[in-house]
């Protein structure tokens, strides 16, 4: 991947513009001048500027992905934010939200600050979520007014549940104040046991303990009652169960507030995978059955999930070369997010591409307040360019991520971000 | 020769290779009622037995085997915890590897560790059972040992008592038992039983005396006193009560079924002794059956006998 700063003039030239926020698509160029959105439409290639062939590409918003771990600060050998903010220019991502369990946990107005700074000069746009609880101990609330001042833009103690139902309840109160969502591991800890994969036919073959969809789905049904209660803005992420999801459908009928995501990972594996014994796959919530996936697919034909979102979850090769019960949960998603959903969601459930594209980008754009009417004169150029019929095996050399923990290796994807720009650069994948 | 080159468990493991190991396995035993009991088979060949968890009978039986077939033998016994303190178990394998051997038998505490194993090791795998997944070489000695005792396997009514859901056997014997014919039905505590067993084409029945009547072999498990206490099972007054293979529940039925055993008992648990001294048991005839089965998987996955150098 090249990233080069954008040049003076740069016309996008031929190319299927989709509009994900006025809901249309339509064939003409993009003129950027000064890294701004000079003309839409047929500009024509008359012009002094550098040019760019878009025939065949579609040129949209760039993509936002609301669930990313960037590992920065403490474990900076699994990923930084600036090799985090490479990985989601591969694919096609201009603008992430980084979840706060690092170490330590993004959880002080100081700790947001210094995200904030660290981030200002990457060519990706960078939020910080602020942990709900201090240390993500689950019990005392963090300075949520001053991690939003300095920064944040939602709540989360990511990677861990917030286990107390009274906690949720009064962070969900608290947050309301501020009207931004917060964002809850939803597996309860007690059902889980030590699961390491789906409790299901699977495991038993496999004699590995389960995880019964039960530790999701109980938790869930709990923090939308509770979103309910208080009316505050509650994102679920991660979901992985079709019973999870058939709540999410039922709840939000009766609450505005109420967000949910779904994974690549949950849309294109089912615990099946799993018997290859790949430590890769090891992931929590953890791949389901092929029902559950079903299930997640019709839900996101049905509008039930507001965006998709890659949990992309970066850990060294040397903690995935363990066994099974060692290795950590979590994979890596950003390189190979559009490829995947695409190739599930598009080509082989039916879902019309505008609305894929609106689930990575106007979508996740409105749970977090972002501006979402990118494609307008005057605006600065966040845009994707992408190749929706491009078929190819996914490799290890698709991966900018500092880490390589990805079971879509040798797996065939279709579509990819072929050029990315934000922030006054181009990024270009070969 | 078998399909594949290692052996890491019997599920969809062929039918016919099963028999391959069977017929193998008593011819082999024949050479241990022998006066001399050792072949030249594997002579020139390396078997590393790797065990990364307390073994007696299982290691100790494959050592056997390989020194029967005069195969060269080396124990690695490495704890889990040291892996656990940084030792990467990838350095291990690579480390036993580099010293050019053949063959590797692994016990392992974590399901999936032979299949890991694969990956960064040319040498052929046996598993000798990795945490609650498989044990492929205990189920082929416990065919051998029904075949023996009942001529054959297809049609036979197996009972398998006790905690299915921590042991390894019970999966193994599953797999071996409904690819080869057998019925096979559960019984133990609900609790004990893992979920969507039964999809796996076995039944499950609560009810130790209507499987005592049904069964043709029952084989008994272990119950670990590490599960009590953490509210799995009661107590063993209990567990006796519901599931105990004893003297009087047995003599309340009129047809003999044989008794097996993997063990190492817990004599007055989960069989009484008087039970496992019986002529109904075939406990011991499996504990020989395991040396004649392991030298048929050593001898068919390392080709038998090698040619001599020029």
């Amino acid at each position: 991947m090249d990233i080069k700063p954008l040049p003076e003039k740069l016309l996008l030239h031929g190319g299927t513009i989709l509009d994900p926020k006025a809901q249309r698509s339509f064939t003409g160029d993009v003129l950027i001048i000064d890294g701004k959105i000079a003309e839409i439409g047929s500009v024509g290639s008359n012009t002094d500027s550098t040019k760019i062939d878009c025939s065949g590409l579609i040129i949209t918003a760039g993509f936002c992905d609301l669930h990313v771990h960037f590992r920065e600060p403490g474990r900076e050998d699994k990923e930084t934010l600036a090799s985090g903010s490479r990985a989601a220019l591969a694919g096609g991502f201009t603008r992430v939200c980084v979840m706060p369990n690092t170490s330590p946990p993004i959880d002080t107005p100081e700790m947001v600050g210094n995200i904030i700074d660290k981030a200002a000069d990457l060519p990706v746009h960078i939020h910080p979520i602020g942990a709900v609880t201090q240390q993500q101990k689950g019990f005392e609330l963090t300075e949520m007014g001053g991690l939003l001042e300095t920064g944040a833009v939602a709540f989360s103690d990511d990677g861990l549940p917030i286990s107390n139902g009274s906690v949720m309840r009064m962070a969900l109160e608290y947050a309301g104040m501020f009207d931004v969502p917060v964002i809850n591991h939803a597996e309860d800890l007690t059902l889980r046991n030590d699961g390491l994969m789906n409790e299901g036919r699977v495991s038993t073959q496999l004699g590995l303990p389960g995880n019964p969809a039960l530790s999701e789905i109980t938790m869930v049904h709990r923090d939308l009652e509770l979103a309910v209660l208080t009316g505050s803005k509650l994102h679920v992420p991660h979901v992985s169960t079709a019973g999870a999801a058939d709540l999410i459908r039922r709840l939000k009928a009766k609450s505005q507030n109420i967000t949910a995501e779904v994974t690549p990972h949950h849309l294109f594996f089912n615990d099946e995978a799993l018997k290859s014994f790949d430590t890769n796959l090891k992931v929590a919530p953890p791949l389901r059955s092929e029902t559950d996936r079903q299930g997640l697919i019709q839900a996101v034909l049905d509008g039930v999930f507001d965006c998709i979102a890659t949990d992309h979850a970066p850990h060294t090769i040397e903690e995935k070369e363990g066994t099974f019960d060692l290795a950590p949960f979590g994979m890596i998603g950003l390189e190979s997010c559009f490829g995947a959903v695409n190739r599930v969601l598009v080509r082989e459930a039916g879902l019309s591409l505008e609305k894929l594209v609106q689930l990575l980008t106007v979508q996740p754009r409105r749970i977090m307040g972002f501006d979402d009417d990118l494609l307008q004169v005057g605006k600065k150029a966040e845009l994707t360019i992408f190749d929706p019929d491009l078929k190819y095996t996914f490799q290890v050399s698709d991966i900018h991520s500092k880490s390589a923990n990805s079971p879509y290796v040798g797996h065939q994807l279709i579509g990819k971000a072929r050029i990315t720009i934000n922030k006054g650069i181009i990024a270009k994948n070969h | 020769m078998l399909q594949n080159r290692h052996l890491l468990g019997l599920e969809n493991y062929p039918r016919e290779d099963i028999q391959t190991i069977l017929d193998t396995a008593f011819s082999f035993r024949e050479v241990l009622d022998r006066p001399v009991k050792k072949v030249p088979a594997l002579q020139g060949k390396t078997v590393v037995n790797l065990f990364f968890e307390n073994s007696t009978r299982t290691r100790i039986s494959f050592e056997l085997a390989q020194k029967r077939l005069s195969a060269d033998t080396v124990n690695f016994a490495a704890s889990s915890s040291s892996l656990k303190k940084g030792e990467s178990f990838k350095d291990t394998a690579q480390n036993i590897e580099a010293m050019k051997i053949d063959a590797v038998v692994m016990r392992h505490p974590t399901p999936g560790a032979p299949w890991h194993l694969t990956k960064f090791v040319d040498a052929i795998i046996i598993n000798a059972g990795d945490g609650t997944h498989e044990h492929p070489t205990q189920a082929i000695l416990d065919m051998m040992s029904l075949q023996e005792k009942f001529g054959r396997i297809e049609g036979l009514k197996i009972g398998i008592i006790g905690d299915i859901r921590h042991g390894r056997v019970a999966l193994s014997n599953i797999y071996g038992l409904i690819t080869m014919g057998a019925e096979v039905t559960l019984c133990g505590p609900a609790n004990l039983i893992p979920p969507f067993i039964t999809d796996l084409g076995v039944t499950v029945n609560h009810n130790i005396d209507e499987v005592l009547e049904w069964a043709d072999a029952i084989n008994i498990l272990r119950i670990q006193r590490e599960r009590m206490g953490i509210g799995l099972i009661p107590s063993i007054r209990e567990y006796r009560r519901l599931f105990g293979i004893t003297t009087e529940r047995l003599a309340q039925h009129k047809k003999e079924i044989v008794i097996m055993h993997p063990g190492p008992m817990n004599r007055g648990v989960e069989i009484d002794s008087s039970v496992a001294d019986s002529d109904q048991a075939i406990i011991l005839d499996q504990v020989l059956n395991g040396v004649a089965s392991r030298m048929s998987i050593l001898y068919l996955l390392l080709g038998g006998k090698i040619e001599q150098p020029k």
